[in-house]
C-alpha cells in the first residue's frame, strides 16, 4: 500500500516543512505542490481500491473500503484546490497587515496538519485513533481560526475550542463505552476498538451500553458535525478566521466528524437491530435544518450566513444517513460531494468578496457585479448551486433525498421542504442586493484567482447533469456498505 | 493482596475521584482549585497502578506513570504559573452560588447513575462499580465549565472531563489499548499547551480572563439587536 | 451484672463524665497554645458555683424563659440515656433510635430558641435566628449521613446498626467514610464549635449559642451549660457507636464492661483530642459562610449515599 503511505505522509511531511520555511511565495508554492501530490496520490489509491473492494493497510491499523477512499478522495481534492485559492489570498493579508510572516508560517503548517489529521481519521481503523485523529484536527484549526488575533477571532478560537473539546469529550466517553462491551467479546487491546472486528461482531455486542453509548457518540460527534442544538460554535469559526479556514472546516472537517458518527451508527445498528440510531440522527437532522434555515436570516456577516447554511446541509445529510436505505445514503454520499465543493467554493469566493469590499458585514457589500463581475457571478451560481436549483448537483440529491423520505418517512417530506424554502429564501434575500445593488464606492482592487471556484461548480454541475459511471458504482458500494445491517457483509 | 480487597481499593478511588470532583466545585480560590485538580491527576495514577497490579496489566503501568507525570504535575505546574504570570484574580466567581451550584450537582451525579445502571448489571469486571461514578465525574466536569466565568476555570473543568474519562477507562474497562492512551494523552497535552498560549492572547486583547468580555466581542452574534 | 444496671451506670457515666469531657477539650486547646490552662475540673467547679448562685430573671420572663431550661438538660439528657456507651444490647434499645434521638435533640433546641427570644432582648431574638437557620441546614446532614449508615444495617435503630458493624467482615466501605467526614462536620457546628460557634467569646456580632443564654443565671444557667456539655458527650459516643464500635459489650459481664469502658473513654479522647486540635488549627468562619459549611456536609454525607448505591450494592 505505498500509495496509503503517500498519501497519508505528504501532507504530514508538507506540514512539517512548511513549519520551517519563513519565505511566503515559496511556502505558497509548497503548499499547493504539497495539495496537489496529496490528492494524486489519493486518486491513485482509489483506483486501486475501487478494483479490490475493501483493504486493510499496516497491519490492520488503517482499512480502506468504498466509503472512506471516496471521502479520502473529496479531501484531498477540496484540500488542493483550498491550497491554490490560498496563495494569493493570503498574500493580501499579508500586505494589508492582518498576518505577519511568522503566523503566515504557522497556517501553512497547520494547514497541512489538519489535512493530516483529516485522513488519518478517514482511514484509520481503529475508533479510538478515529478520535484522536479528529482531536488533531480541530486542535490545528483552533489555531488556524484564530489567526488574526482579533479580540473576535480568539473569543471565537476559544468558544470553538471549549465547546468542541466538551463535545469530544463525550464521544471519547462513548469510544470508551464501546471499548467497555466489546472487551468483552474480542478481548482486551486494540482488537476491541478496530472497527472491522467490531463491525463483524456487531451483534454480539451489548444493546444497551451501545445505545447509550451512542447518545453520547451522537452528541459528542453531533457537536463537531454542527447540529442544532450544539452547533454554536460553528458561525462564529466560520465567521472569525481565515477564509481558506471556513472553506475547510466546513467543507471537510465536518465530513469527518460526520463519517465517525456514520461508522459509529453501523456498528450501533448492528448491536441492537433496531432503527433507534437512525432516528435520533434524523431527529437532531431535522432540528438542524429548521434552527438554521430561521438563523439564516438574522444574520449580517457574509461567512456567518454561509456558515448557517452548512449546518442547514449537515443536517441535511444527518437526516439521510438516519434513514438508512440505500437510495438515502447514496443521496447522502452525493450531497456530501456537492455540498463540499459547492461550499468551499462559495467560501472562497466570499473571501474574495470580502477583500474587495473591506468588509464582512453585507450591508455594505454591493453590487459586486458591476466591479467585481467574477466575484458576483461566483456569488450568484455558488448560491443557487447551494440552494439546490437545478441543474447542480445539489438539487440532485436533494431530489433523491426527498425520494428516499418520501419512501420511508413521507411525513418528514413536509419539514424538509419547509426547511429548504426558508433557507433559501434566507439566502436570496441578502445574496441579490450584494451582487447588483447599487456599487459600493469603498471597493478596492483585489486579485482574485476565480479558477478554483469555478473548477468546483463546474464538478457540481456535472454531477448535477449525470454522475459518471465509476462515480456511480462507488456511491452504491459505500451506500451499500453502510446498509447492510448484517455484519456478514462487514469489510472483513 | 486479594482481588476483592483490589476491589475494594478501586471502589473507594472511585469514590475519592467523586469527592475530588465535587470540591472543585465548590472551590473558591484558584489555588485551592488547582490543589484539588492536582489531586485528582496523583488519584488517577494510583487507580491506574492499582489496576495494573490486579490485572497484571505491564501497559497500564505505562499510563499510571505517565498519568503522574502529565496530570499529576505537569498540568497543574503549567495552570499554576499561568495563575501567577497573569495576576489572574484570586477568586474563582461563579455564575451560581455554591449551593445551587451542588444541588445541581448532586442531581447530576444521581442522573448519571441511573443511565449507567444498565450497564453495571452485565458487566464481569472487577471494576465495574466505578462506571456510574466516572460517568458522573464527566457531567460534573461539564458543570464546571459551564458555571464559571474565567477561562482558567473552564479549562480546569475541561482537564477533569478528561480525567473522569481517563478514569472511566482505566476503572471500567481496565484500561484502553496503549497507542489510543497514548494518543489521547499527547492530544490533552497539545490541548494544554495552546490553552496556555491563548490565555496570553485573551489577556492581551480583552485585559481580563472573563469568558464574558470575550463573548461581548463577538458582534455578529444572532440574537442582535 | 444485669443489663439495666449496665443501662443506669452508663447514663450516670454520661451525664457526670461531660463536664469532664468539656474540660478535657479545654486544657487540651491550652497546651496546644502554649497555655497553661484550668484543669479538668474545672467546669464541674464553675457548675457548683452557678448552683450554688441565686436565679436573677428579667421582669417580664414568661413561663417558658422559667421551664426551658428544664425541659432543655431532661430532653438532652434522655437522649444521652438511650445511646449505648458500653452495651450494645441494653433494655431501652427499642428505643434507641437514631430519628428518635435527633427528634429529642431538636426538641431541646426548640426551647432553647424560645427561651432566647422569651425576654425579648435583641441578642436572644438574633442567637434564636441564627441558631434555627443552621439547624435547618445541620439536620438534614445529620440525618443523610445516618441514613447511609442505616441502609447497610437495614435499620435506623443503634443497637442494630451496632450489632451489623461488629458483625460483618472488615472491609472498606467508602460511604461510610463520607458518612463520617459529614457526621464530624456536623457535630462540630452542633456542639457550636470553632469554625461554626465560638463557646468561648461573648463577643455580639459571632454569637449563637451564647447568645441565647445570654440572660439565663444562677442554676438555670447551669442546667443549660451542662445540657451543653452532654450534648458533646453524646455526640462522641454517637460517633464512637457509629463508626467504631470495637470493644463495645454483648453482655453485662463485668470483665466485658471494664474492657469496653476502658476503650470508650479512649476512644472519647481520641475524639475530643482531635477536637481541640481542630479548634486551635482553625478560624472561625464568617457568619455567612456557615451555611455552606453545613451543605457541605450535606454534600458529603449525600455522597456518601450514591456512593453506597454505586459502589457497595451487589458488590
Amino acid at each position: 500500500m505505498n500509495m496509503f503511505l503517500a498519501t497519508l505522509l505528504s501532507p504530514l511531511i508538507g506540514g512539517i516543512l512548511l513549519g520551517l520555511i519563513d519565505h511566503p511565495r515559496l511556502a505558497a508554492r509548497i503548499n499547493v505542490a504539497t495539495g496537489v501530490s496529496t490528492f494524486v496520490f489519493s486518486l491513485l489509491l482509489a483506483v486501486q481500491v475501487l478494483d479490490v473492494k475493501s483493504v486493510d493497510a499496516m497491519g490492520g491499523w488503517f482499512h480502506l473500503d468504498a466509503y472512506n477512499v471516496f471521502l479520502v478522495a473529496l479531501t484531498t481534492f477540496v484540500g488542493m484546490t483550498t491550497t491554490i485559492f490560498s496563495g494569493p489570498y493570503m498574500r493580501h493579508e499579508l500586505e494589508g497587515g492582518r498576518v505577519d510572516r511568522l503566523r503566515l508560517r504557522l497556517y501553512h503548517s497547520m494547514f497541512q496538519l489538519f489535512q493530516f489529521g483529516m485522513l488519518l481519521g478517514f482511514t484509520s481503523n481503529n475508533i479510538g485513533v478515529l478520535w484522536v485523529s479528529l482531536e488533531l484536527a480541530t486542535l490545528a484549526t483552533v489555531l488556524l481560526v484564530s489567526l488574526y488575533r482579533t479580540p473576535a477571532s480568539i473569543a471565537a478560537a476559544w468558544k470553538y475550542f471549549i465547546l468542541c473539546g466538551m463535545g469530544i469529550a463525550l464521544a471519547l466517553f462513548g469510544t470508551v463505552l464501546v471499548y467497555f462491551t466489546s472487551s468483552t467479546v474480542l478481548g482486551h487491546g486494540n482488537e476491541a476498538l478496530t472497527w472491522t472486528l467490531l463491525y463483524a461482531h456487531a451483534a454480539e455486542l451489548d444493546p444497551a451500553v451501545m445505545s447509550i453509548a451512542f447518545c453520547f457518540l451522537m452528541v459528542g460527534y453531533g457537536t463537531k458535525v454542527g447540529l442544532a442544538p450544539m452547533h454554536a460554535w460553528l458561525p462564529d469559526a466560520h465567521g472569525e478566521g481565515p477564509t481558506p479556514v471556513s472553506a475547510v472546516l466546513s467543507g471537510l472537517l465536518l465530513n469527518l466528524a460526520l463519517y465517525a458518527l456514520v461508522r459509529c451508527k453501523m456498528l450501533v445498528d448492528g448491536a441492537t437491530g433496531t432503527d433507534m440510531a437512525g432516528h435520533i440522527m434524523m431527529g437532531f437532522g431535522l432540528l438542524s435544518l429548521a434552527v438554521a434555515a430561521l438563523s439564516l436570516h438574522k444574520q449580517r456577516d457574509i461567512k456567518r450566513m454561509f456558515s448557517f447554511s452548512s449546518i442547514e446541509h449537515m443536517g441535511l445529510m444527518t437526516f439521510a444517513f438516519g434513514i438508512g436505505t440505500t437510495l438515502s445514503s447514496f443521496a447522502a454520499l452525493l450531497h456530501m460531494t456537492v455540498h463540499s465543493l459547492v461550499k468551499s467554493g462559495i467560501f472562497f469566493t466570499v473571501g474574495h468578496a470580502a477583500q474587495a469590499m473591506g468588509t464582512q458585514k453585507m450591508s455594505e457589500i454591493r453590487g459586486l457585479i458591476r466591479h467585481h463581475p467574477g466575484i458576483g457571478w461566483g456569488l450568484l451560481i455558488g448560491t443557487a448551486a447551494i440552494a439546490g436549483f437545478p441543474p447542480f448537483g445539489v438539487f440532485t440529491s436533494e431530489f433523491l433525498l426527498f425520494t428516499a423520505a418520501l419512501e420511508s418517512y413521507p411525513w418528514t417530506t413536509l419539514p424538509l421542504l419547509l426547511g429548504l424554502l426558508v433557507a433559501m429564501a434566507g439566502l436570496f434575500r441578502f445574496v441579490q442586493p450584494m451582487v447588483y445593488g447599487e456599487p459600493a464606492e469603498h471597493a478596492v482592487p483585489v486579485h482574485v484567482n476565480m479558477l478554483p471556484v469555478y473548477v468546483h461548480f463546474a464538478l457540481a454541475l456535472a454531477l448535477g447533469l449525470a454522475i459518471p459511471d465509476f462515480l456511480a458504482d462507488w456511491y452504491e458500494q459505500a451506500a451499500a456498505l453502510i446498509v447492510s445491517v448484517t455484519p456478514a457483509g462487514g469489510g472483513a | 493482596m486479594s482481588a476483592a480487597l483490589i476491589q475494594q481499593l478501586v471502589d473507594g478511588l472511585a469514590a475519592l475521584m467523586l469527592l475530588t470532583s465535587f470540591a472543585l466545585l465548590a472551590q473558591h480560590r484558584m489555588l485551592s482549585v488547582l490543589n484539588w485538580f492536582a489531586a485528582q491527576g496523583v488519584l488517577l495514577a494510583v487507580t491506574a497502578a492499582v489496576v495494573a497490579y490486579g490485572t497484571d496489566n505491564n501497559e497500564l503501568y505505562i499510563s499510571a506513570v505517565m498519568t503522574f507525570l502529565l496530570k499529576g504535575l505537569l498540568l497543574p505546574w503549567l495552570l499554576w504559573r499561568v495563575i501567577r504570570e497573569l495576576h489572574v484574580h484570586r477568586e474563582v466567581e461563579p455564575l451560581m452560588n455554591t449551593t445551587l451550584t451542588m444541588l445541581v450537582a448532586l442531581g447530576v451525579t444521581l442522573f448519571a447513575f441511573h443511565i449507567i445502571q444498565p450497564i453495571e448489571k452485565i458487566s464481569q469486571l472487577m471494576t465495574r462499580d466505578s462506571m456510574a461514578i466516572a460517568t458522573a465525574c464527566v457531567l460534573l466536569g461539564m458543570l464546571m465549565m459551564i458555571t464559571r466565568r474565567k477561562a482558567i476555570t473552564q479549562v480546569v473543568g475541561f482537564l477533569a472531563v478528561e480525567n473522569s474519562l481517563f478514569f472511566a477507562a482505566i476503572g471500567s474497562t481496565n484500561g484502553m489499548p496503549l497507542v489510543v492512551e497514548i494518543g489521547i494523552a499527547f492530544d490533552v497535552l497539545i490541548a494544554a499547551l495552546i490553552f496556555g498560549l491563548f490565555f496570553f492572547q485573551i489577556r492581551d486583547t480583552f485585559d481580563s480572563l472573563e469568558v464574558d468580555a470575550m463573548n461581548a466581542h463577538l458582534i455578529h452574534g444572532d440574537d442582535e439587536e | 451484672m444485669s443489663s439495666a444496671f449496665v443501662q443506669m451506670l452508663q447514663a450516670v457515666l454520661l451525664l457526670l463524665l461531660a463536664p469532664l469531657a468539656t474540660g478535657f477539650v479545654a486544657t487540651c486547646k491550652a497546651r496546644l497554645q502554649n497555655r497553661r490552662g484550668a484543669d479538668v475540673m474545672q467546669p464541674w467547679r464553675n457548675l457548683r458555683k452557678l448552683f450554688g448562685k441565686e436565679v436573677v430573671m428579667a421582669a417580664h420572663a414568661s413561663w417558658i424563659f422559667r421551664t426551658a431550661p428544664y425541659v432543655v438538660f431532661t430532653a438532652t439528657v434522655m437522649a444521652a440515656s438511650v445511646v449505648p456507651a458500653l452495651l450494645v444490647d441494653t433494655p431501652l434499645s427499642l428505643t434507641a433510635d437514631v430519628i428518635a434521638l435527633v427528634a429529642l435533640l431538636a426538641l431541646a433546641r426548640f426551647f432553647l430558641a424560645l427561651a432566647g427570644m422569651d425576654i425579648g432582648t435583641a441578642f436572644g431574638g438574633m442567637g434564636a435566628s441564627r441558631e434555627m437557620t443552621f439547624a435547618a441546614l445541620a439536620e438534614p446532614a445529620m440525618l443523610m449521613s445516618i441514613f447511609v449508615l442505616s441502609l447497610g444495617a437495614h435499620s435506623t435503630n443503634l443497637t442494630t446498626m451496632i450489632n451489623h458493624t461488629l458483625n460483618s467482615p472488615f472491609a472498606l466501605h467508602p460511604s461510610l467514610a463520607f458518612a463520617m467526614v459529614a457526621m464530624l462536620m456536623i457535630a462540630v457546628a452542633e456542639n457550636g464549635r470553632i469554625p461554626i460557634d465560638n463557646p468561648g467569646t461573648h463577643l455580639e456580632l459571632t454569637m449563637i449559642h451564647e447568645a441565647m443564654i445570654l440572660e439565663y443565671s444562677g442554676r438555670h444557667l447551669a442546667l443549660m451549660e451542662w445540657a451543653a456539655m452532654v450534648k458533646l458527650m453524646l455526640f462522641a459516643t454517637l460517633i464512637a457507636d457509629l463508626f467504631m464500635p470495637w470493644g463495645m459489650t454483648t453482655d453485662a459481664s463485668l470483665v466485658g464492661v471494664a474492657v469496653a469502658f476502658a476503650l470508650w473513654i479512649a476512644k472519647l479522647a481520641g475524639l475530643l483530642l482531635a477536637l481541640a486540635v481542630i479548634e486551635t488549627s482553625l478560624a472561625k468562619l464568617r457568619l455567612f459562610e456557615v451555611p455552606e459549611y453545613l451543605s457541605g456536609a450535606f454534600v458529603i454525607a449525600f455522597l456518601g449515599l450514591l456512593s453506597y448505591y454505586m459502589l457497595e450494592v451487589g458488590a
